[in-house]
């Protein structure tokens, strides 16, 4: 029997989406960067790759939607915790339509459907950092008050505290869980700022895993039966520095995944799917 | 001082006024002792007309006005002595009113604590009553003769008389101030008196007191019928709780009333109930306070179960938000817990519709619910129990204590205060934070809420958030959680009580109970086999708080106290010959009473008294000779010396400086100058969180735990003055089957809480409809009388306090069938500060009061209602360099008989090197040898010794 918070990090499914050729183009970004198409193809193929193979995950694979540049970044469109769904109101108005695909997605798999359709509710999946005992909802430029209040009604059990976020496009942006009560965190002033909000924030005591690079500090963990803790981060080619750093967890498995090519329309490791478990329904 | 006799239920206050007034220091050091006795006799007999006081209280009333009196008394005998403070019935000039507000206010040493519950009632100020049932004995007479010996009699009466207006009307202003007392009358009267007072107190002693019926709703719905004594305090019905559950890690427990905004309260053990709920009915809620982090760690099952029960009753009424999975889970093992497993045969789906689960509950979460209790099979009630806990510990909301704010700039927020700290919340969001060790100090002022905060790594100076509470109560409401939540959970031990070298305005409001550390503690020497307790079905949870209010009883008759004081005018016309007659039986007594009990320990007693700066002595006499010396703890002389005769100690003491009495009177009267301005809402109150020993809590991150020293220093920087605390009048009544004697004694109070005296205020009003209750006594009840004297020779910042420490141990005493009862208090005053020095450092005086009553328990049978017919009343008041002596002669008509009852109050002040209990000894001897017809029923010594720390609020 499940209780209330436990498991966490262990999932059973993943929705993913694929990448469209849109993406190159049209894909928001909040720096002008020019997108090599196929890498972005081949490197998400690795990515849900590793899901499948590597971690055993169902995963959900949803199809690209030329219409929707950004799709292929599901996180945004849906926060899932234990058996509880929330379909967002993406921040950004052209990625609204994300959520239809995933919507339905959800419902086959039998989780409890929650809409945000407040329309002065904006949030972002990507601001919305789930601890394990906790929500952190960075209010940002995608996601604003309402949405964070409602994604608290939501999910009632849990302190829903909101963190401001000025710099980058999402709070896990530059950080993210790295383990129970183990949070990455990137060494900018803006992540660091929003790191001591945080802990001030939270009755719970979490400790940091500081990285050079912000954008390496969203990972991507987990807690399999079969694996223990797994890890999905930044390859060393991308960021040496917090490649090495990472390599001080002994304890996890730890699976560098590129992200080279949709890092520049700002994407990160979470971004791409979305992670359930079906077994935690109580 | 006065004797009263009357039923019971309508113990007279006016006794108790008489002898608060000679306590108070109110004044004008010319008229001073008369004051109060003027004051008193003006009262009366203004008062007079007023029908609420059913027992005729005055001798001297009786004699002029025995017709009104007695109707009167009929008609209500207790409330009528109450109100003395509420000037409206009375046809008076509003005399009534003009009475101190700390006359009303005097403590009686009210049951302490549950062991004292009992001889509560005889904890009044060192008051020895005598009663003679034979109304016509000699002593009666006496009594009756005795004037009050002025020492310019007429003259200085009516001298006294009129500086008594004048203070009177000082007080008023002060009350008014207060705010709230007069409100409090109205509450009063309308409170449900122990009217019931019922004898059934298993305490033969008890019968004597007002007893009033408490209905506290328990965690499983159930309603727990307690009698307390009306002016018993928290603690008491506490104990009666948590001996009703057989519970031992009782520290996480509370008891909740609500009230007159209906807002839920939490009951201070160590203040009087009748103070805190004022009006409001005397139902209450047994809740949990303080919400163990980790239930895993309580020692028990049955804290446990009753820490289940109180978080069902969270979920259901919507306090401890949960998800649909979360209710679901919570409730299939509340089911497992109850019912056990799950039979598919016996349960089908419909057995679990009488549950309530969630605030509101759906078919499907009902289906859920039952899906998982299937899966709990096996599992025994404990182990259900501790499932459900180990899940709603998690939930965000667990244990926080939500208050409505408004932040800075006016948007709506709501603040959780918590274990862990204070919580900001808007909506649902929670949007920020400030762990205990982030906060430097907790303060409020009017309805604005402050928190000052540790300056950041990167910051230089500390900051102060501030919040916008309903109102100054919510204001203040809020503070005294996040003080408690501080203490409890982030500290060791309670914080000592303020030691403040500064005059403290405002509240010095502190956690008293065991921190969590310390109820750990105590929790790993629980050596008992798990207690067995029988889990009532949730079907029964009711959460209305409201459920069996027990009928109201209106409390009539306010004026009784002006009564008294006419006829305390009247005594005062008597010649020097009574009072030398009075001094006589006082050294009788004295020795009778110490001849008829045997001393146990006689050395003890000894040691105690002389240990004891202050004792107070009270001895009832029933049907025999009675008369109460009262041992004040300062430099006293002999008790008994009736050399110097002061009409009023108070107004001796005003003017011999070094007096007791008239520091005591000087303070509250300082106090109200001061704090005439302020108004309940002006309160504030500061707490510097402590954290001398980080206990337990170590969530807190990065936050320095290191903040003490600072934060020790408590300094109010309030401007607003908080009304002193003014002196109480303690009333007793004790019911007594023929005749019912009632023994008040008016004890000054000088316990300072800032915080609370603006309560208190308020709360005098209420008490002084009582009649008896008249409760001036507080929170302070029985220290106050002894604190005031103490302090008087300290006055002013005299560093030079000795500090004794007193020997709780006690005495001995009376004859065989006796109940002693003893009580400890500590607490801190403030300074006596006489009314010249107004400056912020007057050193605050503590003080440690000891209450220790003897008690015939032969007294009385029941302690039946019936009012007697108020014959006379006399008070008489006599003083000597050390030793101030009252007398308050009582005759009562009742059923045919007549009760004579002599009340003595002897004070002796001294320092250590006195000996207190030679003193004290010869006073009840010489009592006895006075009124050899008349027996000591009661021995109440109030000792006041000066602490280096002070423990109440």
């Amino acid at each position: 029997m499940a209780g209330v918070m436990t498991g966490f990090g262990n999932f059973t499914h993943a929705v993913v989406r694929a990448i469209p050729s849109s993406l190159a183009k049209e894909a928001l970004r909040m720096n002008v960067l020019d997108v090599d198409l196929v890498k972005a193809q081949r490197e998400h193929e690795v990515y849900v790759g590793v899901l499948k193979h590597k971690l055993g995950l169902q995963v959900i694979e949803l199809p690209a939607d030329e219409s929707l540049p950004d799709c292929v970044f599901v996180e945004d469109v849906a926060v899932v915790c234990g058996d509880t769904a929330l379909i967002t109101r993406p921040g950004a108005e052209s990625r609204r339509k994300e959520t239809e695909a995933m919507r339905r997605a959800l419902k086959e798999l039998d989780l409890n459907i929650v809409e945000m359709s407040d329309e002065n509710a904006t949030l972002d999946g990507g601001d919305v950092l789930f601890t394990g005992r906790e929500f952190f909802v960075g209010l940002s430029k995608r996601t604003n008050q309402k949405g964070a209040e409602i994604l608290a009604d939501v999910f009632k059990d849990y302190a829903v505290s909101t963190v401001p976020v000025t710099d980058g496009l999402h709070l896990k942006s530059f950080c993210s869980m790295g383990g129970p009560g183990l949070i990455v965190i990137g060494t900018s002033e803006p992540a660091q700022k929003a790191l001591k909000i945080m802990q001030q924030m939270s009755d719970h005591r979490y400790n940091k895993l500081t990285v050079p690079d912000d954008i390496a500090a969203n990972t991507i963990y987990m807690n399999l039966p079969s694996k223990g803790h797994v890890l999905l981060h930044c390859t060393p080619e991308e960021f040496p520095e917090s490649a090495k750093v990472f390599e001080k967890l002994k304890d996890h498995m730890l699976i560098p995944v590129s992200n080279m090519e949709k890092v520049k329309v700002d994407g990160a490791l979470t971004c791409c799917s979305v992670l359930i478990n079906k077994k935690a329904k109580v | 001082m006065t004797t009263e006799v009357g039923s019971e239920t309508e113990v007279r206050k006016e006794p108790e006024k008489a002898e608060e007034q000679p306590a108070a220091p109110e004044s004008e050091p010319a008229a001073t002792n008369q004051t109060d006795e003027a004051k008193a006799a003006e009262q009366s007999a203004n008062d007079h007309p007023a029908p609420a006081t059913d027992s005729a209280e005055a001798p001297a009333e009786a004699k002029e006005k025995q017709e009104e009196a007695q109707p009167a008394d009929n008609a209500t005998p207790q409330e009528g002595e109450d109100t003395p403070a509420s000037p409206p019935a009375s046809e008076k000039k509003g005399i009534s009113r003009f009475l101190p507000p700390w006359l009303k206010k005097q403590k009686s040493q009210s049951q302490v604590g549950p062991k004292e519950s009992q001889a509560a009632p005889k904890e009044e100020a060192g008051v020895a009553s005598v009663k003679e049932e034979d109304g016509e004995k000699g002593e009666q007479a006496e009594a009756e003769q005795t004037v009050f010996l002025v020492r310019s009699p007429a003259k200085e009466e009516k001298a006294a008389e009129e500086s008594q207006e004048k203070s009177a009307a000082e007080e008023e202003n002060k009350e008014a101030e207060e705010g709230g007392e007069e409100k409090k009358d109205e509450e009063e009267s309308q409170k449900p008196e122990g009217g019931h007072s019922f004898i059934k107190s298993p305490l033969k002693l008890t019968k004597k007191v007002k007893m009033v019926m408490c209905h506290v709703t328990m965690l499983d719905g159930s309603q727990f019928p307690c009698e307390v004594e009306k002016r018993a305090k928290g603690q008491y019905l506490f104990f009666k709780v948590y001996e009703a559950l057989n519970l031992l890690e009782k520290d996480y427990f509370g008891l909740s009333y609500k009230d007159n905004a209906d807002q839920t309260c939490w009951l201070d053990p160590t203040k009087e109930i009748k103070r805190q709920i004022r009006n409001a009915t005397w139902q209450f809620a047994f809740n949990v306070k303080f919400y163990p982090p980790d239930p895993s760690q309580l020692t028990e099952d049955i804290t446990r179960y009753l820490l289940c029960l109180q978080l069902r009753q969270d979920i259901v009424s919507g306090r401890l938000p949960c998800s649909f999975v979360t209710h679901s889970l919570l409730g299939s093992y509340a089911l497992q817990a109850e019912l056990g497993d799950h039979d598919s045969g016996e349960h089908r789906l419909d057995y679990i519709s009488d549950f309530q689960f969630a605030p509101s509950q759906t078919k499907e979460m009902e289906e859920k619910v039952v899906e998982l209790h299937k899966t709990h099979r096996g599992m025994t009630p404990a182990q259900a129990d501790a499932q459900f806990l180990e899940n709603a510990k998690k939930l965000s909301m667990y244990g926080v204590d939500l208050h409505h704010a408004k932040d800075s700039e006016g948007v709506d927020i709501m603040l959780g205060v918590c274990a862990n700290g204070l919580l900001i919340y808007k909506d649902r969001l929670r949007i920020n934070r400030f762990a205990w060790p982030k906060i430097l100090k907790i303060s409020y002022k009017r309805s604005n809420f402050y928190i000052k905060i540790r300056p950041g790594e990167t910051e230089q100076f500390e900051s102060s958030v501030g919040f916008k509470l309903p109102n100054h109560r919510a204001a203040k409401r809020v503070w005294k959680v996040c003080v408690e939540n501080h203490t409890f959970f982030r500290l060791m031990t309670p914080e000592a009580p303020i030691k403040a070298k500064f005059l403290t305005l405002g509240s010095k409001f502190r956690y008293s109970g065991r921190t969590q550390a310390q109820t750990r503690q105590a929790s790993t020497l629980i050596d008992r086999p798990a207690p067995y307790f029988e889990r009532t079905s949730s079907k029964r949870i009711s959460r209305s708080l409201d459920g069996g209010r027990p009928g109201r009883l209106r409390v009539q008759g306010e004026n009784i106290y002006v009564r008294h004081s006419n006829l305390m005018l009247e005594d005062l016309d008597k010649t020097q010959e009574d009072v030398l007659k009075h001094q006589a039986s006082i050294s009788e007594l004295k020795r009778s009473f110490m001849e008829a009990t045997p001393e146990p320990r006689p050395s003890q007693w000894e040691k105690r008294l002389t240990a004891s700066p202050a004792t107070s002595l009270r001895l009832q006499a029933q049907g025999k000779s009675g008369e109460a010396a009262w041992v004040a703890p300062k430099g006293s002389v002999t008790i008994t010396t009736p050399e110097v005769i002061t009409p009023v100690a108070v107004e001796s003491e005003v003017e011999k400086p070094k007096d007791e009495v008239m520091e005591e009177q000087k303070r509250p009267v300082s106090v109200s100058s001061d704090s005439e301005e302020e108004e309940e809402e002006e309160e504030a109150g500061e707490y510097h969180p402590q954290v001398t020993v980080s206990a337990s809590v170590d969530q807190i991150k990065e936050e320095p735990e290191e903040e003490g020293e600072e934060e020790e220093q408590q300094v109010n920087e309030e401007p607003v003055a908080e009304p002193l605390p003014e002196p109480v009048v303690e009333v007793k009544a004790q019911p007594v089957p023929a005749v019912v004697e009632e023994n008040s004694a008016t004890e000054p109070q000088l316990a300072p809480v800032a915080e609370e005296s603006p309560e208190d205020i308020l709360v005098t009003p209420d008490e002084a409809p009582n009649g008896h209750a008249e409760s001036p006594e507080d929170h302070q009840g029985p220290v106050a009388l002894e604190e005031e004297e103490e302090k008087e020779p300290r006055v002013n910042g005299d560093a030079s306090h000795s500090e004794t420490e007193r020997l709780p141990q006690v005495i001995c005493c009376s004859e065989p069938p006796v109940v002693k009862t003893e009580m400890v208090t500590i607490s801190d005053t403030f300074a006596a500060q006489k009314t010249e020095i107004a400056t912020k450092e007057v050193p605050i005086v503590h003080t440690e009061t000891k209450t220790i009553t003897y008690e015939a328990a032969q007294l009385d049978g029941s302690g039946d209602g019936e009012p007697g017919v108020l014959m006379t009343a006399q008070t008489i008041t006599s003083e000597s360099l050390c030793t101030t002596t009252t007398t308050h002669i009582t005759k009562t008509l009742k059923g045919g008989l007549s009760e004579t009852r002599i009340e003595k109050r002897i004070v002796i002040t001294g320092d250590s090197d006195i000996d207190h209990d030679q003193a004290l000894a010869q006073a009840i001897k010489e009592a006895k040898e006075q009124h050899p017809d008349m027996s000591v029923t009661r021995v109440v010594v109030h000792k006041e010794t000066e602490l280096a720390e002070e423990g109440e609020d």
